[in-house]
């Protein structure tokens, strides 16, 4: 023990940890630190698991805030929920951070928009592994959309007053899947071209207006790259915004209304 | 124990351990109670500490002691109440019961308590370990099997079958069947109506699934016959939509 020898002839490590151990209390204390980490933060000086932490880690967090502070316990049963609300909505943050990448080396015009997915595969670092990503995970969010979907049916969770985030939902259901339709075309190549053919065709029969509804989708009477370059704004741009206004929504009407259903 | 939250649990653990505490302490005689009140005690005010006193005072004079204080002349004009002795508080304070009011006479409870939890740590930790697992199946997935990209896009050559993403290949299945307007307007505009209306025209409020065996019915039926129509678009359309299975004719399919 220390206290057993000279005060001088205290070992290194024991003087090593002394000095780390000032450290962290100087900074911790400063005024920088805590201006920084609002009160319950784990980084805090004399942070201790009680239950007024608890409640401050979730407000004093602008991320987390979007909870409540308490939810019923039923809530947290994954058997209930399965996630697949909160696992839709984390696919969107994980494509829009893939897609933020891919937008680096990608030009929306049909002379450049295949080539530039090539090159992105062949010779950017993590290239190919990002556009996988961002497919993949735009397939599993269209998936776990329509599970939700399912999931809060069978839970008769749309009932009274939850019916307007219902709708709300369907309306995100449907932007998922337009947001998923639009991202189809960009790569331009065989695949991308004739589905969005087909889909933009089956759109022409709108009664009466089909003619305009195909021309306003096309930006002009064929697939070109008008075509290509107002499906990438609107993939990239406007259904983003449009959609995050309605999670937004859907997120606040979830408490308003009483937290998740149930129990059953 | 799971159905007690922690931090009740440790309160309770506590105050048994205080009640203890107090215990030990209720062993030393009353007086010295009196003199060094305990922080209990310091709560009361001093007027009534000095009328219990008195009381006190007067219960072991025999009842002979005129009155000090105005509650005290109750006790006073009975005598034979007096020479009772009232029950007396470890402190030595005499406590008396007033009134019992039941709590449904000036208490409206609306809201029924519930069982909750703190969303740090029971809610966010599962969400942190979903968000894990999806971000390590997605990445996993991604390093072994590549997004499709095929050659150029080339307008004068069309592929056999040309197919829709998976997710609208049920409407081009559909397409098979109907005429376009129908099978590309009409039923998935009214499908679509009919889901954002669901809340108002099911009027049933039970949530309960043995109370809604007609709306789940109806659900699954739509589901499952989605779900086949997709399936057969995907899977069981060869050359010329035409329908194949794909053991002998192979997959048309890319997603």
């Amino acid at each position: 023990m220390a206290t057993t020898n000279k005060p001088g002839k205290q070992p290194l490590i024991e003087k090593l940890q002394q000095q780390a151990s000032d450290l962290t209390a100087n900074v911790q204390g400063s005024q920088a630190w805590n201006s920084i980490f609002r009160p319950g933060s784990i980084f805090r000086k004399g942070y201790t698991d009680s239950p007024r932490n608890r409640s401050y880690v979730i407000m004093n967090s602008v991320l987390y805030h979007l909870h409540p502070v308490k939810v019923k316990r039923h809530a947290v049963k994954v058997s209930y929920t399965l996630c697949l609300g909160g696992l839709s909505f984390f696919l969107f943050i994980l494509l829009t951070v893939t897609g933020i990448f891919l937008m680096f080396f990608y030009r929306p015009t049909a002379a450049q928009a295949w080539s530039d997915i090539y090159t992105l595969q062949t010779s950017v670092t993590f290239g190919l592994l990002v556009r996988n990503m961002h497919r993949w995970a735009a397939h599993l969010m269209v998936l776990s959309v329509f599970l939700h979907m399912a999931r809060v049916f069978y839970h008769g969770a749309y009932k009274a007053p939850r019916e307007f985030n219902w709708v709300i939902g369907v309306i995100l259901l449907q932007l998922t899947l337009l947001l998923s339709f639009t991202g189809y075309l960009l790569p331009w190549d065989q695949l991308a071209l004739w589905a969005v053919t087909v889909g933009t065709n089956m759109m022409g029969y709108t009664p009466v207006f089909g003619e305009q509804v195909r021309f306003v989708l096309l930006g002009g009477v064929e697939i070109g790259t008008d075509t290509l370059l107002r499906w990438y704004v609107l993939h990239v741009l406007m259904l983003p915004f449009v959609i995050v206004i309605f999670m937004a929504i859907h997120f606040w009407r979830v408490r308003k209304d009483g937290g998740i259903s149930g129990p059953l | 124990m799971t159905e007690i939250p922690e931090h009740l649990r440790k309160r309770a653990e506590e105050a048994r351990k205080k009640a203890e505490g107090a215990g030990a302490a209720a062993e030393v005689p009353a007086d010295a109670g009196a003199s060094a009140p305990s922080e209990g005690e310091s709560k009361i005010p001093a007027h009534l500490l000095e009328r219990s006193r008195a009381a006190k005072d007067k219960a072991a004079g025999g009842g002979t002691a005129t009155a000090t204080a105005p509650a005290t002349t109750a006790t006073g004009a009975a005598p034979a109440a007096a020479a009772a002795p009232l029950p007396a508080a470890p402190g030595g304070n005499v406590q008396r019961l007033l009134t019992v009011v039941k709590s449904g006479s000036i208490q409206d409870v609306k809201a029924v308590p519930q069982d909750k939890v703190h969303v740090w740590p029971h809610l966010l930790v599962v969400e942190f370990v979903a968000a894990l697992v999806i971000t390590a199946f997605t990445l996993i997935f991604s390093i072994f099997v590549n997004a499709p990209l095929l050659e150029l896009a080339n307008f004068n050559e069309t592929p056999n079958p040309s197919k829709a993403p998976w997710y609208f290949l049920g409407l081009q299945e559909l397409l098979t069947m109907f005429h376009p307007m129908v099978a590309g307007v009409t039923i998935p505009g009214i499908g679509i109506f009919v889901l954002i209306m669901a809340p108002y025209i099911d009027k049933n409020p039970s949530n309960k699934p043995e109370d809604r065996k007609f709306a789940i019915s109806l659900m699954t039926l739509f589901l499952m016959s989605w779900a086949v129509l997709v399936m057969i678009g995907s899977f069981f359309r060869g050359p010329g939509f035409n329908f194949v299975f794909p053991w002998d004719a192979g997959l048309f399919f890319e997603l």
